[in-house]
């Protein structure tokens, strides 16, 4: 146990020692462990894009730029993709709040002239063996390929050309409303070049 | 006693979750993977190891008065900086865009910190004995930690996902309960209820 | 319109003891009387809100501006160790019924993981102030709540016949089990 007597100086300088040293250890690591830790998001990030567009050679992450939505409230990151140059892609970083629990993060990946090249889902809490079922290629194929020029993005329930999950209307409906947000912004604001 | 039933007191007669009852949040919330459960407890043990051998260390040097808050310093430190290194370095999604091992224990990382066992371990063990033994204290206390959460995180992933340590095992979904909420609480009743049945034999 | 949705979603939807996992310790710890669930949970309900607005405010004035926000965990739980005993030292003098009331959970609430969870979750979830001290006392009316339907639930099952195996901890925790699986039933509610 302590040998040390508990009085006022020992205290404050004893703790006053232990912050310190833990301070400057903490610095250190921080220091040290920055660029793996931005390294490692980044990599997510493109893990992401990279499955949503086109192969593609140049750095998404260094030309990105924002978009605002149909009704100007929020505005979405795209990242672009080129291949020597030329623009085979843009992933645009979707949202909707109409999912079943609440939001759902999808990357919308769209060709130059709005066709949808694929999706992923970066963020959900929808109900697991349901909703979730989302991330399955048997529902989130169907998009790929597909212009919203001419595929009507909503569920058939609503009139739409998408087979919505099974039991899971809402969370397919809120997949439809990410993805028409992000082409709506793209062809409203995007760069297609 | 001797030391080696010093190290291997954690896992089985004292082991800190299936017998003391203790570190009950990160148990039922990290467990929904074997590896997730076992990523947790280890996490938990370099703390444990860490912060029980510099308070030993220090033991001598600290005034009574103060030394609950010195070894909060202390073991906070380590639990900040067991985060910054698994944000670093543990973070990688899977094969398929799944949530690296750093997004699936999330918020319990910091909550490390608030481990009873600890400050317990801390208080009982470290301040009181020398620095080899108050890490195998650590150690074994912590590796029976790690041990329980590897138990739970494997029956939880085998009911709920039919996999074990991400291998499928059958292609269809299993029985989902086990991998949320109610399941977590459902499976570690009845493995303690298992344990005492076997204490008592 | 907004805070009524934080409210419902903490103490229903995210119920901090059965979806979100903090606060098991208490949690099958006191609940085996009514009584004292109710003092734990009005002990936490203070020390929550208080906590969460200093914490938020050394966050967003200091550790943010200085870029020091791996300083979190250490600040943080200081904080906390900090009002408690404050709290304590106040309660005694203030209202010694109250301090007779709280006081033996007080210490306990340092460990608690709720009080530390619901301050990092604030700042992880980017609420304000307001938004942050009403985040804080829905999920101290939800840790109540669940405590004490749990303590409730509990004082009954002593009167049934548990197998000997079962007794304590392990059928505690299925209850627990079972009402989780109710709350689930919560979601969706909030759009």
């Amino acid at each position: 146990m302590a040998k040390r007597a508990s009085t006022f100086g020992t205290m404050t300088l004893t703790l006053f020692l232990v912050s310190l040293i833990a301070a400057v250890a903490l610095g250190f690591v921080y220091e040290l462990t920055k660029e793996p830790k931005a390294k490692a998001e980044q990599q997510k990030k493109n893990f992401a894009i990279m499955k949503v567009v086109p192969k593609f050679n140049n750095e998404p992450n260094a030309e990105t730029y924002r978009i605002p939505v149909a009704d100007g409230s929020d505005s979405l990151t795209c990242y672009v993709a080129r291949e020597d140059g030329k623009l085979v892609g843009t992933a645009v970083e979707s949202y909707t709040m109409k999912g079943f629990s609440g939001l759902i993060r999808i990357m919308v990946g769209l060709s130059p002239d709005g066709t949808i090249y694929s999706t992923s889902v970066l963020e959900q809490k929808e109900t697991p063996g349901l909703g979730t079922k989302m991330t399955q290629p048997f529902f989130k194929d169907q998009f790929d390929g597909k212009n919203p020029a001419t595929f009507k993005l909503s569920v058939k329930k609503d009139g739409g050309q998408v087979d919505a999950i099974t039991a899971s209307t809402i969370t397919s409906r809120a997949y439809c409303d990410a993805v028409k947000r992000a082409y709506d912004a793209y062809m409203k604001g995007g760069k297609h070049e | 006693m001797n030391n080696w039933r010093e190290f291997t007191k954690g896992f089985i007669r004292e082991n800190p979750v299936f017998v003391l009852l203790l570190g009950m949040c990160p148990t039922l919330g990290t467990t929904t993977s074997a590896i997730n459960g076992l990523g947790m407890g280890l996490a938990t043990t370099f703390v444990l190891v860490m912060s029980n051998v510099v308070i030993s260390l220090i033991k001598n040097v600290i005034p009574d008065k103060v030394r609950i808050p010195a070894f909060i310093v202390i073991i906070a430190s380590f639990v900040t900086i067991v985060d910054m290194l698994m944000a670093a370095y543990f973070n990688t999604p899977g094969p398929n865009g799944e949530p690296s091992l750093y997004d699936n224990l999330g918020i319990f990382i910091p909550l490390i910190v608030v481990n009873c066992i600890v400050l317990g371990r801390a208080e009982a063990f470290a301040s009181r004995n020398n620095v080899w033994r108050s890490f195998l204290d650590g150690l074994g206390i912590g590796l029976g930690f790690a041990f329980a959460l590897t138990i739970l995180g494997t029956v939880r992933e085998l009911l709920g996902s039919y996999s074990f340590f991400g291998f499928r095992l059958l292609p269809n979904d299993g029985m989902l309960v086990f991998v949320l909420a109610p399941g977590a609480f459902i499976a570690l009743g009845f493995i303690i209820a298992l344990i005492n049945r076997l204490k008592t034999k | 319109m907004e805070y009524i949705l934080i409210i419902i979603s903490t103490v229903f939807v995210n119920n901090i003891v059965l979806a979100q996992f903090l606060g098991i310790c208490p949690f099958l710890g006191v609940s085996n009387r009514i009584s004292t669930s109710a003092g734990m949970s009005g002990a936490v309900l203070f020390v929550m809100v208080l906590a969460t607005l200093v914490t938020w405010i050394i966050y967003t004035f200091v550790l943010l501006p200085l870029g020091i926000q791996f300083m979190q965990t250490i600040t943080y739980i200081l904080v906390i160790a900090a009002l408690v005993q404050m709290v304590e030292i106040i309660l005694k003098k203030v209202s010694p019924s109250l301090y007779q009331a709280l006081g033996v959970f007080l210490p306990l609430i340092t460990t608690n993981c709720t009080i530390l969870g619901v301050a990092i979750l604030v700042i992880q979830k980017d609420l304000n102030l307001m938004q942050s001290l009403v985040f804080a006392i829905g999920n101290a009316v939800g840790f109540g709540l669940t405590l004490i339907l749990f303590s409730g639930i509990r004082e009954q099952m002593e009167l049934a016949l548990v197998p000997k195996g079962m007794r304590g901890i392990p059928i505690s925790l299925v209850v627990a089990g079972l009402m989780a699986l109710a709350f689930m039933g919560f979601a969706g509610i909030v759009k």
